[in-house]
């Protein structure tokens, strides 16, 4: 019951590629929105029990909604979870990485069953409602989002000023509150030495690029995360739009670009991802880092029609089971990093090859 | 230095652009930057400017803009935090904080955002004054144009309308 659906399974809403739109180049969507409860102190000063309150108060909320996606979240908290199930939610984007460290009883997350809903309460701020979908859809992940918002704003008073908006802990999220981010896969501009060029600038644009789990990780496996940084001053729709705009023509470059290596270089592009479908479907001791790369061309491959028995969906799945907390969660027990270099191989076979 | 688009916000962004030989330089806010950047963005050839200056980061710019130099030992009355523990978190203490240090984070939040004024969502149910002031923002600068352009049977209006929506915000 609850979320064990999520934490047992290696599969959630967003890896589901059938069901999204652009996926051969966009993995998912996700819109997240700040806010806090007025005159309560930010998580950071909470104590235990006023930290209760507000936890309290948000459970509340949802469950005597009228709105049914509210009132269907599932709530946790993080006492009751092990770290290791903490960091197999992070795993599948549904907490950030800084919360998955706490072991609060007043922190925790409320999310739907296939995680595309989802509040993460006493993180940074109080709220943080999350929409996250499969493809590029950032409308529907805002919409979904905004419509939380203002059910849940119904019952609680948020901290908003008129001049400065919704207020949040940190003031690059004040405002709208709102971060908007787009998961790119792009093998074909990395192979082209184009991403550097066009991440190097895109400070410009009011917006940043990181890795697959967000501030301060590495870009792997081909895999951008697209994201607003200017968060006032904008309003929700300005924000979509802008990371739309200029999405819309990185996913454009991306598919020119692969059409054009599959023009003049097609048996360097079939003789990269054989070796890569090789060496998946015969490792036996395999790194995250090896994995990932591997698991980029493999997709590419897929996207042009070349790999035909292996779904996108199920290496959407592999990104996320070859993380240590999902290995070690299907393992059934702690691993040291060898361990879990055979466990990987093994799981990727498994899923690879799963009837 | 302004804005060269919009003449109003700090221009945070410099950027710069050869264009057959010819250097032009261009000086934005980081939200027409954002507005006109997306469409500079050419898909068939990716020549986005050289970016010169002002790059939008997270706690670093924070730590380096308006925060750098606290003036007061200012303390928020709600939950205790000094100017002094912000700048070194990066992180307020609580939504009062706003308040009791709005002259210190005005310039540090023009830097991060190039703006510091709110201009999206207004919550339904406690928004309601904020979005009173948003309109009569609105008419009163329908009523300045209206004038501008000498039409004083729409200024009549435009002001009866006024009249109409400040009742409400006492
Ligand atoms: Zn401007
Ligand atoms: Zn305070």
């Amino acid at each position: 019951m609850g979320i064990d659906s999520l934490l047992y399974s290696t599969h959630v809403g967003w890896m589901d590629s059938s069901a999204g739109p652009e996926t051969d180049v966009a993995i998912s969507s996700r819109v997240r929105l700040a806010r806090n409860l007025d005159a309560v102190p930010f998580p950071h000063l909470l104590n235990e029990q006023t930290g209760k309150k507000v936890i309290d108060l948000v459970k509340q909320a949802c469950s005597q909604s009228e709105y049914e996606p509210l009132r269907s979240l599932q709530g946790v908290t993080f006492d009751q979870l092990s770290e290791l199930d903490r960091q197999i939610l992070m795993e599948k984007h549904l907490i950030s990485p800084q919360h998955a460290h706490f072991n609060d009883s007043y922190r925790g997350l409320l999310v739907n069953e296939d995680g595309s809903r989802s509040i993460m309460i006493n993180e940074e701020d109080h709220l943080r409602i999350q929409g996250l979908l499969p493809g590029f859809d950032l409308e529907k992940c805002n919409d979904a989002v905004q419509m939380l918002d203002d059910e849940l704003e119904k019952v609680l008073t948020y901290a908003f000023d008129g001049y400065r908006g919704y207020l949040t802990a940190c003031p690059t999220n004040v405002g709208t509150g709102m971060r908007a981010s787009v998961m790119l896969h792009l093998p074909g501009m990395a192979m082209t030495a184009q991403t550097n060029r066009i991440f190097h600038n895109i400070g410009q644009l009011g917006m940043t690029v990181r890795g697959l789990y967000g501030e301060g990780t590495e870009i792997l496996g081909n895999f951008y995360q697209l994201s607003n940084q200017v968060t006032l001053g904008l309003s929700e729709e300005e924000i979509c739009h802008n990371l739309t705009l200029v999405t819309r023509q990185i996913i454009e470059q991306e598919r020119r670009v692969r059409d054009s290596l599959q023009k003049g270089m097609a048996y360097q592009l079939q003789d990269r991802i054989g070796r890569a479908y090789g060496l998946l479907s015969h490792a036996g001791i395999i790194s995250s880092n090896e994995a990932l790369t591997l698991l980029s061309d493999l997709r590419l491959g897929v996207d042009l029609g070349l790999i035909t028995h292996i779904q996108a969906t199920a290496i959407n799945e592999l990104i996320v089971a070859i993380r240590p907390a999902h290995l070690q969660k299907r393992a059934g027990q702690e691993m040291d990093a060898f361990q879990r270099d055979i466990k990987r191989a093994e799981v990727i076979k498994d899923i690879l090859f799963r009837k | 230095m302004q804005c060269d688009e919009c003449k109003q916000k700090p221009a945070t962004v410099h950027l710069t652009e050869m264009y057959n030989g010819q250097k032009s330089e261009m000086h934005l806010c980081p939200s027409c930057a954002a507005k006109k950047g997306a469409l500079m963005f050419d898909p068939n050839q990716f020549n986005i400017p050289n970016l010169l200056g002002g790059f939008l980061g997270g706690n670093q710019a924070l730590q380096g803009a308006g925060l750098a130099n606290p003036t007061t030992q200012a303390t928020c009355q709600n939950c205790g935090v000094r100017f002094m523990d912000i700048r070194n978190t990066g992180k307020l203490g609580c939504p009062n904080c706003y308040q009791a240090f709005e002259d210190e984070l005005e310039s540090a939040l023009k830097r991060i955002h190039g703006n510091s004024q709110h201009t999206g969502k207004i919550p339904l149910r406690s928004g309601e004054k904020t979005r009173i002031k948003r309109q009569v923002e609105d008419l009163k600068e329908q009523l300045q144009s209206a004038i501008l352009a000498e039409d004083y049977e729409k200024a009549a209006e435009i002001r009866d309308a006024l009249k109409e929506i400040e009742k409400k915000l006492d």
